[in-house]
């Protein structure tokens, strides 16, 4: 009776017509595909994307050239030379971040003890040449100023994980 | 001078006009059927094909073509250059010259000729041809292989295509392809030989190199298979001829087991609608079981591909032969002409 009943169900393609019924099935359901550039995908506030070196609320630029994220990146990416200022502040005279060596992982930003380095949630710095790609300070400090308000937004989201 | 006229010019003329008629909508359809593939296997995958290049992608065939245009045709060093270029044309043109018997309405038909089943029958034989010149013109190791295993396949499954066609002929009564449409006026032979049709196409499946039996032509595999060393216009032939080849087996089970361009009910207000259009849907509509069947299977492995067709299909379609002979014997409605 099984040996019937097998052969049947071969002998009638029962398995294939219900296999062919699900693609059918699935060719009525709306698809899924994100219109891009018109429309994004969905962020989260832990999002690693384009570096941005952050001010304090009165203009101040946070980095005072501890460092600390420079040693701590992994790939080397990050070039830092410090000078005291002319007002006697810790600041640095250099700050490059090559974002071509750059892994994007975030420990600069874990490390960094003012919250001076950050990723940002701008993945889309495409450019047509290697050089664009060496991020130096003035890059990186103009950024945050286009970035700001995103950028405070997602830290105050995230500020009870870290 | 008269009669150069009305003897040779003017059929010519007539023929060429006629030639036109069916080669440049079928070329166009060839183009749509490309895109229609990659957006029909799309939303069986929840997600949208091309819809970028124009409304809804309908431009991306023309974009897929001038990309193919202007790319630069590599010749490989040790390829035979004379057999090399002369495979796509090969296939590309018997893909085409096999639409000069194909009825699209009563009298409606380039060569009415009255073995118009052996003609198409010879016109995918002779399509291996085109396969193995490919293969052996490349002169590369992966290209031989999988022409090798193309044309064994397609010689395989040729076999049970001609056992299916014999059937419909002792239903029909005749090769010529008009009077077996005609002899589906009461019923679509797809009824009374179902399995006979379903055992046609998917050996039409395994004729034209489709999933599940695109093991020499193995996208992931073999990349092309056994035109992996063509590009730009010679392989724009190849695809071509190939996707050509699916609609002309379309149009073969259409004509064979779906009654051509008879409506299915012989009455007002299905006549309304003429004759070709049936015959455009009906083959719109088993190309689209070739894409459907194309994004549900897995591939065969070639062994299990050679012993169905010839361990299952063949001993089947001989024994449905043997019986379909013997029903009409005893039932005396063996088809006189």
């Amino acid at each position: 009776m099984n040996l019937l009943a097998r052969n049947a169900r071969g002998m009638l393609l029962i398995e294939l017509l219900s296999g062919m019924a699900l693609t059918l099935r699935y060719m009525f359901r709306p698809a899924v595909t994100v219109n891009y550039p018109y429309e994004k995908g969905p962020l989260s506030a832990r999002f690693r994307g384009e570096h941005v070196l952050r001010r304090y609320p009165n203009g101040e630029e946070r980095c005072i050239a501890c460092k600390l994220c420079e040693a701590i990146c992994p790939a080397l990416a990050i070039t830092i030379e410090a000078e005291p200022r002319d007002d006697g502040s810790r600041r640095t005279t250099r700050y490059d971040i090559d974002m071509t060596k750059c892994i994007y992982c975030g420990y600069c930003q874990e490390a960094c003890p003012v919250d001076a380095i950050v990723e940002g949630p701008n993945f889309e710095f495409a450019a047509e040449t290697r050089e664009e790609l060496f991020y130096d300070k003035e890059k990186l400090l103009a950024n945050g100023d286009r970035w700001e308000a995103e950028i405070a937004a997602s830290l105050a989201q995230e500020a009870p994980y870290r | 001078m008269g009669n150069f006229w009305s003897g040779y010019a003017l059929p010519t003329v007539i023929t060429v006009g006629e030639v036109l008629a069916v080669i440049v909508p079928l070329l166009v359809a060839i183009a749509y059927f490309t895109l229609a593939e990659r957006k029909v296997i799309a939303l069986s995958q929840l997600r949208k094909g091309p819809n970028v290049v124009g409304p809804f992608g309908l431009l991306q065939p023309i974009a897929d073509g001038l990309k193919l245009f202007i790319k630069e045709t590599v010749i490989p060093s040790g390829a035979n250059r004379i057999v090399f270029v002369a495979a796509p044309i090969v296939t590309f043109t018997l893909s085409l010259v096999a639409w000069a018997v194909i009825p699209f309405g009563v009298g409606v038909v380039i060569a009415n000729i009255n073995v118009g089943i052996l003609y198409l029958f010879a016109i995918s034989s002779l399509s291996v041809y085109g396969i193995i010149m490919a293969g052996w013109a490349s002169n590369s190791r992966y290209a031989f292989l999988g022409a090798l295993r193309s044309a064994a396949q397609m010689v395989s499954y040729e076999v049970s295509i001609g056992f299916v066609l014999v059937t419909v002929l002792l239903c029909a009564g005749s090769l010529n392809l008009t009077d077996i449409v005609l002899a589906q006026r009461h019923i679509w032979f797809c009824i009374p030989l179902l399995p006979m049709f379903v055992i046609f196409f998917v050996s039409g499946l395994a004729e034209t190199n489709r999933v599940p039996f695109d093991l020499p032509e193995g996208e992931s595999e073999l990349v092309a298979g056994y035109f992996v060393e063509y590009s730009a216009m010679t392989f724009a032939l190849f695809f071509l001829g190939e996707y050509g080849n699916m609609i002309m087996v379309s149009a073969m089970t259409t004509i064979l087991f779906l009654g051509g361009w008879l409506p299915p009910i012989g009455v007002a207000p299905f006549t309304w609608i003429p004759g070709p259009v049936w015959l455009a849907l009906k083959v719109a509509f088993v190309c689209f079981c070739f894409l459907w069947v194309r994004t549900t299977f897995p591939r065969f492995r070639y062994d299990q591909l050679m012993r169905l067709g010839w361990k299952v299909f063949l001993p089947f379609s001989l024994g449905w032969l043997v019986l379909t002979a013997g029903v009409l014997t005893a039932m005396g409605w063996v088809p006189v002409h």
